[in-house]
């Protein structure tokens, strides 16, 4: 289609390199350079942030900062960020054993048994909308659904357990999305070769089919759980806030990333402080599960 | 891969049908993991559509129209989203001015000019981009961007003002905590999306259109405005859309840097408040009417997005089909 438009409009222009009129060049030039402009657009920010969540950040880190306590009042420059990590870790780690397995078992439907049903369409097209949903929608899902009906009179149904369920429907449509994918670039040879040996369907997806995606699945699950873990918004009203080491679900408790957005909201130095070198131990956090994440991707690739 | 139910085993052996139970057993249970999503975002709606109705009620349309927000204002509140409502699409629309053209450049840059090595690298960082957590990028907005801008945008804004009929929108208070603020550090966060969407359809230009356009000796530029974009139109669409409702979502950035005001005037420089950072900042410290309202803007949050991923997910479906 393109080429014929083209075709037509050399009435109006040469063909031939040579001639390539000077308005013509100049504007070709001129886009390039606006590439390169966009280019610059990212990538300075990206190493502005970087550089002040380094800088600032390693002033901060130590081994005392990583393992002690909150402090008792924000503006002090007492305390570090132990709990804030054991609560990124405790909460994640929850809603990671909830959503991944369910996703994956959804994807499964999805590849392997409804295929271009309506329903298998319908589940396929609900978990797009579903990964659309704004993270904060999900906090408030928590909220108005598990810790209302199970708040009585003193007893708050606040704690890490409703954090966890809340970064689960976060995960949910994401590990599902990630894993069809994977399940789609198995080879149809392999099920029918298991089929041919009289294998069941159930049995070649657990033996066959899950561990000849499971790279990608993986990779897939582990930018998943890096999304959760950086998420603050499913977090602010279904955790609370903690002061001490909880390494349980019940109870309230605290992470990393609802540390560095109330301490940023309060704008004392000391507060600051506390937020870059937690936003520091958030970013190497993240980016290490990310990092894994591509390493196994790239490495065991289905092809 | 049929979807009928396997017809059950009549004459087989006893091994046999074990084996087919555990069939339909781990078929049952993978549809209904398929059916947790429409559980899932049936609970959404019904649940905090009910703990909203409070509001919704004493309000009425006034919610979506009314301009005024005063919690603590008569026996029960005020509650007016009109300029929460207005603030998410205005800092969404800003995030897009500046995100659209940088991911178009950088898909560009990526799928037509960049070498396969510096192409790697690219990705990478995109994908380092998308990585950071929101809450980073707020931190970095409130306490070095917020504080560094207000003399930045006077510089700028007051000559702009001066321009007959460009006062209101460049007029100041220049305030760090903005709109345009706000905006920026939405921008950095939707680039990677509309960027990894528009990269996946340039990509699937026929080679043989870009090739011809080049052989009829068009420049680059003339290849990439004659093959390039006419073949990717719906899909850069649809990725734009998808960032459109990524920015709106977005909640923890803006709210620390949008500055938490009522404005209601394209001012880019104004103090102004989304739906999201408004939930994320008062509801704490809300109880009753209040946080049935907040809830409120959840709802209305929620019905914007789901509008705006539905038109993005149609766009980018049809797109997919008519390019591969």
């Amino acid at each position: 289609m393109a080429a014929t438009a083209s075709a037509h409009s050399t009435k109006r222009r040469s063909i031939t390199r040579s001639s390539i009129s000077g308005g013509r060049r100049v504007r070709n030039s001129l886009a390039t350079m606006l590439i390169y402009v966009a280019v610059a657009f990212a990538l300075l920010p990206l190493a502005f942030v970087l550089y002040y969540v380094v800088s600032e950040g390693l002033g901060v880190v130590d081994i005392g900062f990583l393992t002690s306590e909150l402090p008792a009042q924000v503006r002090r420059a007492t305390g570090g960020i132990g709990p804030a990590i054991v609560g990124t870790l405790v909460i994640t780690g929850f809603a990671t054993l909830l959503a991944v397995p369910l996703g994956i078992l959804g994807a499964v439907y999805l590849n392997e048994y409804g295929g271009t049903s309506p329903l298998a369409g319908l589940v396929r097209f609900l978990s797009n909308v579903m990964a659309g949903v704004p993270s904060i929608v999900m906090g408030l899902f928590i909220f108005t659904i598990y810790v209302i009906p199970r708040s009585t009179g003193e007893k708050s149904a606040i704690s890490g357990k409703a954090g966890g369920l809340a970064l689960a429907c976060l995960m949910l449509p994401i590990v599902i999305r990630a894993t069809e994918a994977m399940l789609r670039l198995v080879p149809g040879e392999l099920r029918e070769a298991a089929y041919a040996l009289g294998t069941s369907k159930s049995r070649t997806i657990v033996t066959v089919v899950l561990p000849a995606a499971l790279p990608g699945i993986t990779s897939g699950a582990l930018l998943a759980v890096a999304r959760a873990a950086g998420e603050t918004a499913p977090l602010l009203f279904t955790i609370g806030t903690a002061r001490q080491f909880n390494w349980t679900l019940g109870g309230p408790n605290t992470a990393l990333s609802a540390q560095i957005f109330s301490n940023a909201q309060t704008g004392f130095p000391a507060a600051l402080d506390r937020a870059w070198g937690a936003a520091l131990t958030l970013i190497v956090l993240v980016l290490l599960l990310s990092t894994v994440a591509r390493i196994v991707a790239a490495r065991f690739t289905v092809r | 891969m049929s979807t009928a139910p396997a017809p059950a085993g009549g004459a087989n052996g006893l091994a046999r049908r074990g084996s087919r139970r555990a069939d339909d057993g781990f078929h049952l249970l993978s549809r209904l993991a398929g059916l947790t999503v429409l559980v899932v975002l049936g609970l959404i709606t019904w649940s905090i559509t009910k703990e909203a109705i409070p509001a919704f009620r004493q309000e009425g349309l006034g919610f979506l129209t009314s301009r005024r927000w005063a919690p603590n204002e008569g026996a029960d509140g005020i509650f007016g989203a009109w300029s929460f409502i207005f603030g998410t699409f205005f800092v969404s629309l800003i995030a897009l001015v500046f995100a659209v053209p940088a991911s178009v450049g950088i898909a560009l840059f990526i799928t037509e000019l960049a070498p396969p090595r510096v192409r790697r690298v690219m990705t990478f960082v995109m994908d380092l981009l998308a990585a950071v957590p929101s809450v980073v990028f707020g931190l970095w907005g409130v306490s070095v961007l917020a504080i560094k801008a207000p003399g930045f945008y006077e510089a700028i804004g007051s000559p702009l003002s001066a321009i007959p009929g460009m006062g209101g929108v460049f007029g100041g208070p220049y305030n760090g905590k903005s709109f345009l603020t706000a905006g920026f550090i939405l921008a950095l966060m939707v680039t990677p999306i509309i960027t990894s969407i528009t990269r996946d359809v340039f990509e699937t230009t026929p080679r043989g259109q870009k090739e011809a356009a080049l052989a009829l000796g068009a420049t680059r530029w003339e290849m990439i405005r004659g093959a390039v974009f006419p073949h990717s139109r719906a899909g850069m669409i649809g990725g734009v859309l998808l960032g459109l409702g990524r920015a709106m979502g977005e909640t923890i950035a803006a709210a620390l840097v949008i500055g938490a005001g009522q404005t209601t005037g394209v001012r880019l420089f104004a103090s102004g408040d989304a739906l999201a950072a408004r939930i994320a900042n008062e509801f704490g410290e809300a109880e009753g009417a209040w946080r049935s309202a907040l809830i409120g803007l959840g709802v209305v949050l929620f019905a914007m997005t789901i509008l705006v991923n539905l038109a993005a997910t149609a766009i980018v479906g049809r797109a997919g089909r008519k390019g591969s």
